[in-house]
């Protein structure tokens, strides 16, 4: 209600107007918010895989592995982002019914959503989606099993870095580890809304250079 | 005379209930603790100058608010004011009525309890759905929620398999992996059905009109992925001014909540989707609720509207732990409780006046908090104001004794001598009514009198004075 702006601005500024000093914007160095405790030096995919386990996210660093993972527990119908659906799909093999759109009216259908991740954070082992770059939100969301996929040069050292580079997308999520609760007694539960499991697999440097042997 | 309200609260709690509350609040203690010592060269570091962001933020938002508006303006968002709880209530009663829309699932939001939003649009005919674990219980149980990040710490898996029984959920069984199995199940229709999905917000960046979302569960991103239309409800005081600011409030949110380096979902959000976008809102709503805080900004306690709502004060407060967060008798319990509470009750002041007064001041709640609040000074201050407005204030022990005492040094120092016995007294025989009412959801650290007055004498003698 626009009487209720003016109303609350001017209340503002009238229980402003008796501070005699204002407290100034502390100027810090943003690496004060990053975890001195672990080395973020070398290879990013492994800084990144160690934090990433220890969240209960599983890496996996090829198509053929995914598959295998998939198959051993009989996840066969998924949902695959039409943007990667030529580089994955030959590696599914006729066991598989692979969708490259999400209905929500068979959410239950999909096992598993493998999606185009915009990055990860090594510092904190989070996968960060984006409206722009992720295709389906509810495809990334529903399934027992969730796939992001990232390249190696996606991978940010660190949370400041990772906002530095934030883009501008209405919807930029950082996941950090499957969904999960503690609200019964305290008992950590995985997957009470979301994945259960939360997958991130290495994307070759040059994803257009891969030239996958049918599976 | 009569005991303090809280006291009173703590005595008659179940011992079931009693048992679960200290459990869940003093578990994880360790994990989050070491969750920001572990990983921080200099923690505390840490807590001062996010403390120092938020004061400034506050004692600068008339600058703030209007810079954050025109953001959240130019990013597509709608923007509303709400006074009060009334007109926010009724801001979401418009958006629903102007889109036809009469479903809603929402994710947990203080915001919303506090207003009481739910209740009020149930009257309107409108269903509005907890999805977040804790809260769908609460609701289920017409209960509320006793603690702001573990609403149900005050339950059980038995209490709760009834109820799911009793809704229907399925047959009686309290493993919590079915319990949860079961929700899961019957939410992700609600989340499809609905046309509308409600949310707080943990942070807003004035910079950017971007707001923050966190969640463990994924049932606000769920909310935002099934819904057309996102309502967001957030406290004015939420604002954080830069997006490099983010890293710093995000680490200590976590840590203190749960201990966890980061939440599990961290959605920041700062539109309606992009074009090309199948899933989610095409429309999103901020509400901006004043609902006191602009008097909250003018008191001298303004200090607690840099509250991040973590949860850490009351997990280490050793009242909460004994008397439970319905004992707070609203809907911000624990130390942060004690002092919002009473502040945001407006004329209500006096029904309230009594929480400041529960707690023996033992520090531990400053020492946790990551945005740095002196809670006990703040809640001295309140029980000065509620001293000066002349509240009556049951089941505080009378001071003149101790006045006397403290006037006279030889019966002060015969005092610290005889205060010796209080070690070997068990504490709840002593027939002073208010003391054993007070001792009953405190616990006495041993007594030391007469220690510093050694210290003091022993001292002066090895510098060569005289005692
Ligand atoms: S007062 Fe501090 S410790 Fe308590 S909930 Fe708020 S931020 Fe957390």
């Amino acid at each position: 209600m626009s009487g209720d702006r003016e109303t609350i601005l001017k209340r503002v500024r009238d229980s402003l107007a008796g501070i005699e000093d204002r407290t100034p914007y502390p100027e810090y160095d943003e690496s004060l918010a990053v975890t001195a405790i672990r080395s973020l030096d070398g290879d990013l995919w492994e800084r990144f895989s160690e934090r990433f386990v220890a969240v209960n996210g599983l890496p996996i660093t090829s198509p053929e592995e995914l598959v295998e993972y998939l198959k051993s527990f009989e996840h066969t119908t998924g949902y695959i982002d039409p943007d990667l659906q030529t580089i994955l799909a030959p590696y599914f093999g006729s066991g598989f019914t692979i969708e490259d759109r999400f209905d929500r009216d068979r959410l239950d259908d999909y096992r598993f959503g493998i999606t185009r991740a915009r990055g990860a954070i090594a510092e904190t082992g989070s996968i960060v989606v984006t409206d722009r770059g992720t295709s389906s939100r509810l495809g990334a969301l529903a399934p027992w099993v969730h796939v992001a996929c990232v390249r190696r040069d996606e991978i940010f050292r660190d949370t400041p870095a990772a906002v530095a580079h934030m883009e501008d997308d209405p919807n930029v999520i950082w996941i950090t580890g499957p969904s999960k609760t503690a609200d019964v007694e305290g008992i950590m539960i995985e997957g009470v809304h979301g994945p259960g499991v939360q997958i991130c697999l290495l994307l070759p440097d040059d994803v257009r250079k891969v030239q996958p042997t049918d599976a | 005379m009569k005991a303090q309200p809280i006291d009173v609260f703590a005595r008659d709690l179940e011992e079931e209930v009693r048992h679960a509350v200290l459990d869940g609040s003093s578990s994880g203690y360790d994990k989050r603790l070491a969750s920001l010592t572990s990983d921080f060269a200099d923690p505390d570091l840490l807590r001062r100058t996010a403390g120092r962001i938020k004061q400034h933020t506050l004692e600068n938002l008339d600058t703030y608010l209007p810079r954050v508006e025109e953001k959240l303006i130019a990013n597509g968002v709608r923007v509303h004011w709400a006074t009060d709880a009334e007109a926010a209530r009724r801001t979401v009663l418009g958006i629903m009525r102007e889109n036809g829309a009469d479903k809603i699932v929402k994710s947990k939001s203080m915001a919303t309890e506090e207003i009481a939003l739910t209740p009020f649009l149930e009257k309107e005919g409108i269903e509005s759905l907890e999805t977040d674990l804790g809260e769908f219980i609460v609701q289920i149980d017409h209960d509320h929620p006793s603690h702001i990040v573990k609403p149900i710490i005050h339950k059980n898996r038995r209490g709760i398999a009834r109820s799911f029984e009793r809704e229907g959920l399925g047959a009686y069984d309290d493993r919590p992996e079915t319990i949860t199995a079961r929700a899961r199940t019957f939410l992700r229709k609600k989340y499809l059905e609905a046309q509308v999905g409600l949310t707080g917000a943990n942070f807003l960046v004035a910079e950017s009109g971007r707001m923050v979302l966190v969640t463990n569960e994924g049932n606000s991103r769920f909310c935002l992925a099934g819904t057309d239309i996102h309502i967001a409800v957030t406290g004015i005081e939420k604002i954080i001014p830069r997006e490099r600011d983010l890293p710093l409030f995000l680490s200590l949110l976590g840590r203190s909540a749960t201990g966890q380096q980061l939440t599990v979902y961290t959605e920041f959000i700062s539109g309606p989707k992009v074009e090309g976008q199948p899933d989610g809102p095409g429309q999103m709503h901020l509400i901006l609720l004043d609902n006191r805080r602009t008097e909250l900004l003018a008191s001298k306690c303004r200090d607690i509207l840099r509250c991040i709502r973590c949860g850490a004060c009351m997990n280490v407060c050793p009242v909460y732990r004994q008397a439970s967060g319905h004992a707070y008798r609203s809907v911000y319990p624990g130390p942060v409780g004690a002092v919002l509470s009473p502040l945001l009750a407006g004329n209500k002041f006096p029904e309230l006046a009594d929480l400041p007064k529960a707690s023996s001041l033992c520090g531990a709640c400053k020492e946790v908090c990551p945005v740095d609040i002196p809670i006990p000074d703040l809640l001295l201050r309140l029980r000065d104001r509620a001293k000066q407005e002349g509240v009556k204030s049951p089941g505080t022990p009378p001071m003149g004794g101790w006045a006397y005492m403290a006037s006279k040094p030889s019966v002060w120092r015969a005092s610290l001598a005889a205060g010796k016995v209080m070690n070997y007294v068990p504490m709840n025989l002593i027939p002073v009514p208010a003391l054993r009412a007070w001792r009953h959801s405190r616990e006495l650290p041993p007594w030391r009198g007469g220690a510093f007055r050694k210290w003091m004498k022993i001292h002066a003698k090895e510098k060569g004075g005289e005692s």
